[in-house]
């Protein structure tokens, strides 16, 4: 954060902002917090195991020709499983679904909630009182067992099925987010004035009003992301997904009904709950710095006592920019949209 | 949580002045009983659709089953479709009939437990689950809201990182997993703790002080597996709450009258952070009762998720549409109370 908080680009009616220095500059606000910092550094070493797994595990994931239930050793650092593969392969291969699960079901719940959201705050009248009524619907059903339900309804399901199951259940949480949101931006003279220039509905929406909640809408991709990986681990682990897939969900439930709490290989145990975990707290590490973003209150100014009197901004307070202070308002206007999110987890 | 559910966060700030036919306050109290009524039905049509979309039907599944075993005649086929209950008829008798069974609390006969009823399994299984997820619950909730109240307050010194980051930490552990480490070194490494069951197995459940011990001392390792996951959520939650608060202008006013350290902290901070936390216990509460599917089947805890697992597993679709009602419903219900709880604590929402 060093000179991009001072340029002021002016921004007539049609300049655009230049998207590549408007994500670098979010980027620079995510990575300037330590939390988010340790996050994005976790995450990307989890990414790059998905990606480049095949070259860099030393054995294929499925390859079961090696001695069974084996502590760790030279040839097979964590050991193997009790159908004799080679866990350590496992667990890189097994981010490979944690990965995708987080991206695909992350990303689509994301696409629904925008959607869902930002119309459910735009619109008036019957339409979101419709949507009101449905979003709460699935508010209020547990998502866990409606999960569990739905997935052994549609039986013997593979990956898509649980990415299915994870996008129905929950997209609704961030469509609520968004949509307190968009309410608070929906009285602006931006809005406004593009309503009385004639704009339809949807362009006001997508092109006037989204742009301006990417934050946002980043933070409930990330909150998405890491409910979806939680939850493909607990479906696989109960043994409701496709079993003979290798992710870490299955390596838990293979390794819960192979016995392997009895013949004490606690690696089994460890390991692949421990790469659920580390990639679930990256997300959310990351999302600390996307709060930041988008609530300046929220930023690291030390102790509360520390900040200046009012009406002296703190060199922190002025980091952020036109578009920060835009969402503090908004913040504002709209009921602690960053608690919401993390009581969430409570439900489950 | 629930002023979302609610739609009261929106206020009267935003819309057009309408004059008012009743009194705003009316208005809101019988808005909110009409949205329950209605999530009410939803919840209960859900239920019955459900299984009504998706491909086979539990008597194909249960004849899938014994067809493993050798051919099926059809004679028996015809018992099978019987004695689940099959339906007949067309699909608005089918829908009167099960609502009639969710009027009446009669849910039929466990596929899996046959010849017990499902409600017997369910009042067997609840107490279990009532008592242990109930419990940790609140203490969880009481704990994490004044941690994070602190953290809020001392905010940048230790006492915020450490039970922040601790609880952002903890809260992302798969609950399964924390379950399994627990049961693993505590229960079969050190055997501190038992690693099955609600009670001993040659106890018979009575009311004695010694089945309680025993019950306890088989209830602690799920009670600090719920424990440990759910905390982080309460402490970020009412930090988060409390930072906002705390930015706000009579808070600074208060400090500037000169107002005791502690006095604005809780008094004026905390008792005003502490709303959106009081709804997530809500609706906690009313989460109690469907169990934590997940840490009981690792501990095979007697309780309702463990139920809900095995109805899962085998199938048993009559008390899998049981349990899932009764969930959903106690959420729903818990919901609704935490709503006029909150337009009663923050008259806002309905001015």
């Amino acid at each position: 954060m060093t000179n991009t908080s001072t340029v002021r680009l002016p921004k007539g009616p049609g300049s655009k902002p230049n998207m590549f220095r408007s994500f670098a500059r979010s980027f620079g606000v995510i990575w300037s917090n330590k939390k988010a910092r340790i996050g994005v550094i976790i995450l990307a070493v989890f990414v790059l195991a998905a990606i480049f797994g095949p070259l860099v595990a030393p054995y294929g994931a499925t390859v079961n020709t090696f001695p069974r239930s084996a502590n760790g050793s030279a040839e097979h650092w964590l050991g193997t499983t009790a159908a004799g593969e080679d866990v350590f392969s496992q667990l890189i291969y097994g981010a490979r679904i944690s990965v995708l699960v987080g991206v695909v079901a992350g990303g689509l719940a994301t696409v629904v909630a925008v959607v869902i959201g930002l119309g459910w705050g735009y619109l008036r009248g019957f339409v979101s009182d419709t949507i009101n009524f449905i979003v709460n619907l699935f508010l209020v059903i547990p998502a866990l067992p409606l999960m569990i339900v739905i997935a052994t309804y549609l039986q013997n399901g593979g990956i898509t099925v649980i990415i299915v199951v994870i996008v129905i259940t929950g997209w609704a949480w961030g469509a609520r987010v968004l949509r307190s949101q968009t309410q608070s931006l929906r009285g602006r003279d931006f809005v406004i004035a593009a309503r009385f220039s004639g704009d339809s509905a949807p362009r006001i929406i997508f092109r006037e009003i989204l742009p301006n909640m990417i934050s946002i809408i980043a933070s409930s991709f990330f909150g998405a992301a890491t409910a979806a990986i939680l939850a493909e681990a607990g479906l696989e682990f109960l043994g409701l997904g496709d079993s003979s897939i290798v992710s870490w969900g299955t390596m838990l439930y293979w390794a819960q009904n192979s016995s392997a709490l009895l013949t004490g290989q606690w690696v089994l145990l460890f390991a692949p709950g421990l790469c659920i975990a580390l990639l679930a707290m990256s997300l959310t590490l990351i999302n600390f710095g996307v709060d930041v973003i988008s609530n300046p209150r929220l930023r690291e100014t030390g102790s509360r006592r520390r900040r200046g009197p009012k009406g002296t901004p703190t060199p922190t307070d002025q980091a952020g920019g036109d578009a920060d202070r835009q969402f503090n308002e908004a913040t504002e206007g709209a009921d602690n949209v960053d608690v919401d999110v993390d009581v969430r987890e409570v439900q489950q | 949580m629930s002023e979302a559910v609610s739609d009261a966060s929106v206020g009267p700030r935003e819309g057009k002045y309408r004059a008012p036919i009743l009194s705003s306050s009316l208005r809101y109290w019988l808005s909110k009983v009409g949205l329950f009524l209605l999530t009410l039905w939803a919840a209960v049509t859900l239920n019955f659709i459900l299984p009504r979309l998706m491909p086979g039907s539990p008597a194909d599944a249960a004849i899938a089953k014994l067809s493993q075993s050798g051919p099926v005649s059809a004679a028996t086929k015809h018992a099978i479709e019987a004695q689940l209950g099959v339906p007949s008829g067309n699909i608005w008798q089918q829908y009167i009939e099960y609502l009639h069974q969710v009027v009446t609390l009669n849910f039929g006969v466990s596929y899996t437990f046959f010849p017990e009823s499902v409600e017997s399994l369910v009042m067997r299984a609840l107490p279990y689950t009532i008592t242990l997820v109930g419990i940790t619950t609140i203490v969880a909730f009481i704990v994490g809201t004044l941690l994070g109240a602190s953290a809020a307050w001392r905010r940048g010194t230790w006492r915020d990182t450490v039970p922040t980051l601790t609880g952002s930490f903890l809260s992302t552990f798969p609950y399964f997993w924390v379950a399994l480490l627990l049961l693993f070194f505590l229960g079969y490494v050190a055997h501190l703790f038992p690693t099955s069951g609600a009670y001993a197995p040659t106890v018979e459940p009575n009311l004695s002080f010694s089945f309680f011990g025993d019950a306890i001392y088989h209830a602690i390792l799920p009670a600090v597996t719920l424990f440990v996951t759910s905390l982080g959520g309460w402490i970020l939650g009412m930090r988060n709450a409390m930072i906002n608060t705390l930015g706000d202008d009579y808070i600074t006013f208060a400090e500037a009258n000169g107002l005791k350290g502690r006095t604005v902290a809780l008094r004026y901070a905390a008792r005003n952070a502490i709303l959106p936390n009081l709804t997530g216990f809500g609706l906690a509460l009313g989460g109690v009762v469907g169990g934590s599917i997940l840490v009981e089947q690792v501990f095979g805890y007697p309780g309702v998720g463990y139920l809900l697992f095995n109805a899962v597993i085998n199938q048993d679709f009559p008390l899998m549409q049981a349990l899932f009602l009764m969930i959903t419903l106690s959420v729903l219900v818990a919901n609704f109370l935490v709503d006029i709880l909150y337009g009663i604590l923050d008259p806002r929402t309905h001015r």
